[in-house]
């Protein structure tokens, strides 16, 4: 199981390996471990890269480095998707006026309020 | 609130990563698959070889039948050429209400053609012929490599492959304007195939040429090769729209492709080349080489004393072949005449290839000795369409080395690793490194590169350390959607600006919200087109696949694991393609993790439903050499009529199946034949019977 994990872990890593050396820049990351299925949030995902050691300069991250550190985050389930009921009351959370929808800009703002 | 924020951005953004990831993976799909039909040139080599070396024909027809594949070519000397495809004794009829052009051309004809292509008008057949004699005559003027200086206009655009897409053409022609005297313009080879407007984008091309011979400037891609066009379309095309004098039409791009440019240079800081360069790329030896020679598909380097079996260098499957006459004077036509004039025994094989090989060698020989004895220009012979014999005496590395010089422009890709090694994967060229780009740019005090040959997503992309830049103009290449052309405009200060478009005479059928950011929908539909593709593949290769599932299914369970699938399926196709990401597309049910092979082949197999009652496996073979077929099929066509007779078919089958190992009796033959109703009075017509054999289906 733990190979079958790791070769996952390897494919996705590999699409975004642009000079097909095993590194990846640290900002896709996030993308990698979200596409692998995971849901993680930024501060979340800033946890795990603490986690990895980061080449500098440049900011890479080294597949070996990589490889253990998901292959636990898979394993142990972490970050599991999120309901969609719960999403269903995030949004309704932030619908104020309770109209049943939320404009584009008001959605930004709460966004980028962190 | 903040927590309602946080949730949503969570979710937001684990969606638009599984878009991106999508995203890829279409997009390695359709590259991989593209190169890997690039390989199946070399898969036609070994068809060839086998013929040449391991067959053995049953009888003087086939014996013949399989030398004129090898012999195919005609040659004519540049006079005969003109004669030959002489366009003045054509007739246009007074019904004919498409654009007339008269030389020297002016910028009214360029418009008048413009205008007409956009009502899918045709350019009458002498004035194609006549616009490729003039176009010919100007490009023999020019050197080899074309210099550009941007102290004269102030702007040069470059533009990269076309592909035959005219709607591309007309979206930069709209967008930057005409060439005049003050807009300058390189076009950087590739003009033709794929696309279905090749020949109209030659003619505008060839036109704003001859108007603004100072402003335009053309290089030559690795398309504008005969070779390759028999494969990806541009002589079907040609012989489609013009029935009567298609022949000529292709003889005489045959020739004005062999006289095009290899590259450009702006302002000695800036080299434009269509595929990039190699360790061994030596501009002075490009600027002295000429061009025009023949540089022949296949080669065969002399047999080695030791072993009976001749060497057969597989370099590339296609190369530029600059076919050129030369010539015969008693007659245009080298046909196969062994002087020694003993039939050989058909039943030894080695025999027959030695006799082939010696006939082949001996129409070398003719030629030669009759180029001596003509005094104009000293143009090699043209061997053949297909075979190049070199003598064993004769020093020939110049003549290698001049030939490596242009494969290596045409046909190589920059990679990001240091080095420079073979291109395996097109077949042709190397692939360089940035330590290379480095050293060349140094050598020869230049900027940077700026190179076409592959698809880019955004049509544009640096590499190197933004040393190489790779311009590519043909956009939703491999689909609507599948990524945006572009070109770019450099001015004195040689910095590059680009500018990107998506020609979307058909995306109109997108709604709003896909086209605007939500790009859902449109991935969607390119994805379902790769992944068309690619089970297409995986039927073409059924037995092989069955095989190694079996591999890992010892105890004949029927079953494999997903994760074993995905091994043997890589195993068996070798795209390198992540194949545990792309499963949930390809394998729809599964149970415990285990997925019951056969079934899930069987419904690949399903999709061909209206070719059931052929045999299987030969379904397969037909599905995995399609193009390799087709090719040999036009090759045998030398009329381009797009017909071969019933024996000629049957005879192309027997010895692809047994170079296949597949059992072919004749009434399996008939069988086929009868099966597809394509015969028209004992001929077949073979486009049809390939678009017969078609999974993917086309886009309009």
């Amino acid at each position: 199981l733990v190979a079958e994990i790791e070769k996952k872990i390897m494919e996705a890593f590999e699409m975004f390996d642009r000079e097909s050396n095993k590194t990846v820049d640290v900002r896709e990351i996030g993308c990698i471990v979200r596409s692998l299925g995971c849901f993680p949030n930024e501060a979340e995902v800033q946890e795990l890269l603490a986690k990895i050691e980061v080449e500098e300069p440049g900011g890479f991250v080294h597949l070996e480095k990589f490889l253990p550190v998901m292959t636990k985050v898979l394993l142990d389930r972490r970050f599991r998707p999120i309901p969609e009921d719960i999403i269903l009351h995030a949004f309704e959370a932030l619908d104020e006026n309770k109209c049943g929808y939320i404009t584009k800009e008001d959605l930004v703002k709460h966004l980028t309020k962190e | 609130a903040f927590k309602a924020a946080v949730l949503i951005q969570q979710w937001y953004r684990r969606h638009v990563a599984r878009l991106e990831m999508r995203r890829r993976c279409t997009w390695r799909i359709f590259q991989s698959i593209e190169y890997a039909c690039e390989q199946d040139q070399i898969k036609l080599h070994n068809f060839f070889s086998y013929l040449m070396d391991q067959f053995t024909p049953s009888s003087s027809k086939e014996r013949d039948f399989i030398s004129r594949m090898f012999i195919s070519g005609e040659s004519y000397k540049e006079a005969e050429l003109e004669k030959y495809c002489d366009y003045e004794s054509i007739e246009v009829p007074d019904s004919y209400t498409g654009p007339r052009l008269s030389f020297p051309l002016l910028p009214d004809h360029a418009t008048a053609l413009l205008e007409a292509f956009q009502q899918k008008q045709q350019l009458h057949a002498r004035y194609v012929l006549n616009l490729l004699h003039e176009t010919r005559k100007h490009l023999k003027q020019l050197p080899n490599i074309s210099h550009v200086s941007t102290c004269y206009s102030e702007e040069v655009t470059v533009c990269g492959d076309l592909h035959g897409q005219l709607d591309d053409l007309f979206l930069i022609f709209y967008k930057n304007g005409l060439p005049s005297p003050s807009k300058s313009y390189v076009f950087n080879g590739d003009f033709v195939d794929r696309g279905k407007q090749s020949l109209e984008i030659l003619v505008i091309l060839f036109t704003f040429l001859l108007i603004y011979p100072k402003e335009v400037h053309l290089n030559r891609g690795n398309h504008e090769d005969h070779m390759v066009n028999l494969r990806y379309g541009f002589t079907k095309e040609v012989m489609h729209k013009y029935k009567v004098h298609g022949k000529k039409i292709l003889r005489m791009f045959q020739n004005v492709f062999c006289w095009l440019p290899l590259a450009t240079l702006i302002d000695q800081k800036v080299l434009i080349i269509h595929g990039g360069i190699s360790d061994t790329t030596d501009l002075d030896m490009l600027e002295k080489i000429q061009r025009d020679k023949f540089i022949s598909v296949l080669r065969m380097k002399k047999r080695k004393e030791s072993s009976r079996k001749p060497e057969i260098q597989a370099i590339n499957g296609e190369r530029k072949s600059g076919t050129d006459a030369a010539g015969n004077e008693a007659a245009p036509r080298l046909s196969l005449q062994p002087q020694s004039g003993q039939a050989p025994s058909t039943a030894n094989r080695l025999e027959f290839s030695r006799w082939l090989r010696q006939t082949v060698q001996e129409q070398m020989d003719t030629c030669r000795r009759l180029m001596d004895i003509s005094e104009s220009e000293p143009e090699e012979p043209t061997y053949s369409s297909m075979v190049s014999l070199k003598d064993v005496d004769e020093p020939c590395w110049t003549h290698q080395e001049e030939w490596k010089q242009i494969l290596d422009i045409l046909w190589s890709d920059p990679m990001p690793q240091e080095g420079c090694r073979e291109n395996k994967v097109r077949g042709g060229g190397c692939y360089f490194g940035p330590d290379v780009t480095e050293k060349f740019l140094e050598k020869y005090s230049l900027q940077f590169l700026i190179r076409s040959h592959e698809c880019k997503q955004d049509g544009y992309e640096f590499c190197h350390n933004r040393k190489v830049l790779t311009i590519f103009s043909a956009s939703n290449y491999y689909e609507i959607g599948s990524n945006r052309g572009a070109y770019v405009k450099l001015g004195p200060d040689l910095i590059p600006h680009f500018i990107q478009y998506q020609a979307n005479k058909t995306a109109h059928t997108l709604t709003m919200t896909q086209r605007q950011g939500f790009p859902v929908a449109l991935i969607s539909r390119v994805e379902e087109s790769a992944f068309r593709a690619l089970r297409e593949k995986l039927f073409a290769h059924t037995s092989a696949l069955i095989s190694a599932f079996k591999a890992y299914d010892g105890d004949n369970t029927g079953k494999i694991t997903l994760s074993n699938w995905a091994t043997a399926v890589e195993s068996v196709l070798r795209l390198g393609l992540p194949w545990r990401m792309l499963r949930p597309q390809l394998v729809r049910s599964t149970e415990d993790n285990m997925l019951e092979y056969k079934s899930w082949l069987d419904d690949l197999a399903m999709e061909q439903r209206s070719q059931e009652h052929i045999q299987s496996s030969l379904l397969e073979v037909i599905y995995r050499n399609r193009s390799n077929l087709e090719t040999i099929f036009r090759i045998i066509d030398r009329d381009h009529s797009g017909l071969i007779s019933f024996e000629e078919f049957q005879q192309t089958w027997k010895l692809f199946s047994s170079h296949m190992n597949i059992e072919l009796t004749d009434d399996g033959i008939n069988d086929l034949v009868r099966s597809i109703d394509f015969n028209k009075d004992g001929n077949i017509d073979f486009n049809e019977f390939l678009e017969a054999f078609r999974l993917v289906k086309q886009c309009p």
